[in-house]
């Protein structure tokens, strides 16, 4: 694992939020996935070690809940909101049109590497539907027109990027990339 | 007759220009004045003043708030916890979310109060993963009330000491439930505990006694210990004491949260007069009224009964739009007053397609211990499914009945009930439209129409 120091300090730091280690195993896992944008090989093993668990403990967990990935993604992520009340004001809409945007199908990396689009289940925003949370920031009432202005945001900003990137080629990218 | 005026005691702040989420805002509004004097009065007295309101969960159940914390076993000689519930995931309930972005501190408040009352000297705030700025909010808020001696060691001077820390989720539903939600926090799977003997309030987080109580719930203590629980009982009906926060979303002109006198507005009167009726051209066809597992009406149906008012029973005859939106009334006609969240379906909404949206839901969210509920989920779902993007059969609706009608009763915790209500009151009431499908199918159907599944 090859992780920031200010990733491991704060692991050191949480596991001192509960009287028994184990519960650290979900914020342990999030902050990891926060730093290498996936749980790599070998996490169970290295979250096991460090709250004295056995692997499998720490894989079930892994395998339990929809957030946690085992593969990389684009380099942002969109989740559109695929439940009732979204689906009613057009959230399928929606999810198609971020597809179509970025040449990609839900739950792929876009062949640009820039997004993923997952489609997922209620996000606790049902007066503004259709909700999209991309990466940590929800978008409310995203139509189709409101999807592509966000997704021509994202591209615009890819952009930018890669001739940044073009100028300075020596600074490392994202580890999402790798 | 109009609709009441709303009654924000919870949502107080909610969207005011000005106000902010910080401390200092916090107590300029004259924040944390309640928790300061609350404990300088003896718990058992703020406890009382909790059973005497007669507050009711806002998670979903609707169990008394008071009755909750007597059940809490305080001779084990073990640690008491508090976890609040902030897992808010049942699609169409949207209320914890403002609190605790727009004011977290009135849910701390809430809920030191609540800890010093119930002797907890450690807390959690188990928030919902997909609410990262809402962790990073409450996190701050904790550190800036820490800092002030709300939270943490020596609270207000007394030599009382708590601390509470936000744990998030990872994204699954089922964390929600209580026994499912302290598995989570324990950092396993959150598979529910069975009931006997894992009663939370004996044997909860590290097999010590727990109180789970939800977000909007919490805030309600702190309404109560400022105001005295008789009067919060003067709020609301009896019974149903305080104010609701109905979440309505769907097809209505204006969706949105609304705080009312619980009890005091009707299903009509919050539809139509305060989120301004169907949408142009388009007629009310079915509402969900707690939470998509809260069994849907159909408008147009009647309700007919006795019902107690004061000391007589009375004979009711009612439409949907004429129900009180309080538990007792939505329990009487056979559904629930749950979590709040109303979703509205109109006319261009096809019956079988929004249960197969539904269906989906709950089957992706089926924690899989019960075999009941994970394969009868499942196979609700794969039915509803097939019934849209392929062949549609007239035995379709006998056929998911009989699956649905196999499951409540069956399975560990109350997802077993959640996942069947949707099919069986669909079934019940729009059980032509299932029977109908494969013709109406054939028919192509208008391009605004969304797609639901």
């Amino acid at each position: 694992m090859n992780l920031k120091s200010a990733t491991l300090q704060k692991i050191d730091e949480v596991i001192t939020h509960y009287p028994v280690k184990r519960s650290a195993t979900l914020p342990l896992l999030h902050l990891i996935q926060e730093d290498i944008g996936h749980l790599p090989e070998r996490t169970e093993e290295w979250v096991a070690a460090k709250l004295g668990l056995e692997p499998i403990n720490v894989y079930e967990v892994i395998t339990f809940y929809p957030m946690f990935r085992r593969k990389p993604i684009g380099r942002r992520h969109i989740k559109v909101c695929r439940t009732l009340s979204c689906a009613l004001v057009g959230g399928y809409k929606t999810c198609a049109q971020f597809e179509q945007e970025f040449n990609t199908h839900r739950g792929e990396v876009s062949p640009d590497g820039e997004v993923t689009v997952d489609f997922v289940e209620c996000l606790a925003s049902c007066g503004t539907a259709p909700v999209v949370l991309i990466d940590d920031d929800l978008h409310e009432n995203v139509d189709c027109a409101k999807a592509k202005s966000l997704s021509d945001q994202i591209k615009a900003e890819a952009r930018v990027r890669s001739q940044e990137s073009g100028v300075r080629s020596q600074e490392p990218e994202s580890r999402i990339h790798t | 007759m109009p609709a009441p005026a709303q009654r924000r005691i919870i949502f107080a702040h909610i969207d005011e220009p000005g106000y902010t989420n910080d401390l200092p805002c916090y107590l300029k509004h004259g924040g944390y004045e309640v928790l300061k004097k609350a404990v300088t009065r003896p718990p058992q007295e703020l406890i009382d003043e909790v059973k005497k309101s007669g507050l009711r969960g806002r998670g979903g159940a609707g169990f008394p708030c008071g009755v909750k914390w007597g059940l809490v076993d305080r001779k084990s000689g073990k640690p008491i916890y508090l976890i609040v519930n902030a897992d808010e995931s049942e699609p169409g309930t949207f209320k914890d979310r403002y609190i605790m972005h727009q004011d977290p501190h009135q849910l701390i408040e809430g809920t030191m109060i609540s800890c010093f009352a119930n002797n907890v000297k450690l807390a959690y705030i188990y928030i919902r993963g997909e609410m990262p700025h809402g962790a990073r909010i409450l996190e701050k808020a904790l550190a800036e009330a820490r800092a002030a001696g709300f939270v943490g060691q020596n609270i207000c001077g007394t030599g009382y000491s708590c601390d509470i820390f936000v744990h998030r989720g990872a994204g699954a539903y089922i964390c929600g439930e209580e026994t499912g939600l302290i598995e989570s926090l324990e950092g396993k799977r959150a598979n529910p505990r069975i009931k006997p003997p894992y009663f939370p309030a004996v044997l909860g987080l590290y097999q010590c006694p727990t109180i789970v109580n939800n977000v909007e719930t919490l805030c309600h203590v702190k309404y109560i210990v400022e105001h005295g629980g008789d009067a919060f009982t003067r709020i609301g009906t009896p019974n149903n004491t305080g104010t609701r926060i109905f979440c309505v979303s769907g097809h209505v002109q204006k969706p949105g949260y609304y705080e009312f006198e619980a009890g005091k507005i009707t299903m009509g009167e919050l539809l139509n007069d305060v989120c301004g009726g169907p949408l142009p051209g388009r007629k009310f066809k079915a509402v969900i009224p707690g939470g998509s597992s809260a069994k849907v009406m159909r408008f147009g149906e009647r309700y007919k009964g006795k019902r107690k008012v004061g000391a007589d029973m009375v004979d009711y005859d009612w439409g949907v739009e004429d129900v009180p939106m309080d538990f007792d009334s939505l329990g009487m006609i056979g559904t629930m007053g749950g979590s709040g969240g109303v979703i509205v379906m109109d006319d261009t909404v096809n019956m079988v397609e929004a249960l197969a949206n539904i269906n989906a839901f709950y089957s992706h969210e089926s924690c899989g211990q019960c075999t009941p509920c994970r394969e009868g989920s499942l196979w609700m779902k794969k039915i509803t499914t097939r019934m849209v993007h392929g062949e549609a059969r007239a035995e379709d609706a006998a056929l998911l009945k009989s699956v649905a009608d196999q499951i409540p009763g069956r399975t560990i915790c109350a997802f077993g009930e959640a996942c069947s209500w949707p099919t069986q009151s669909f079934i019940a009431k729009f059980g032509d439209e299932f029977k109908g499908y494969a013709d109406a199918k054939k028919v192509a159907k208008p391009t605004e129409e969304a797609t639901l599944i």
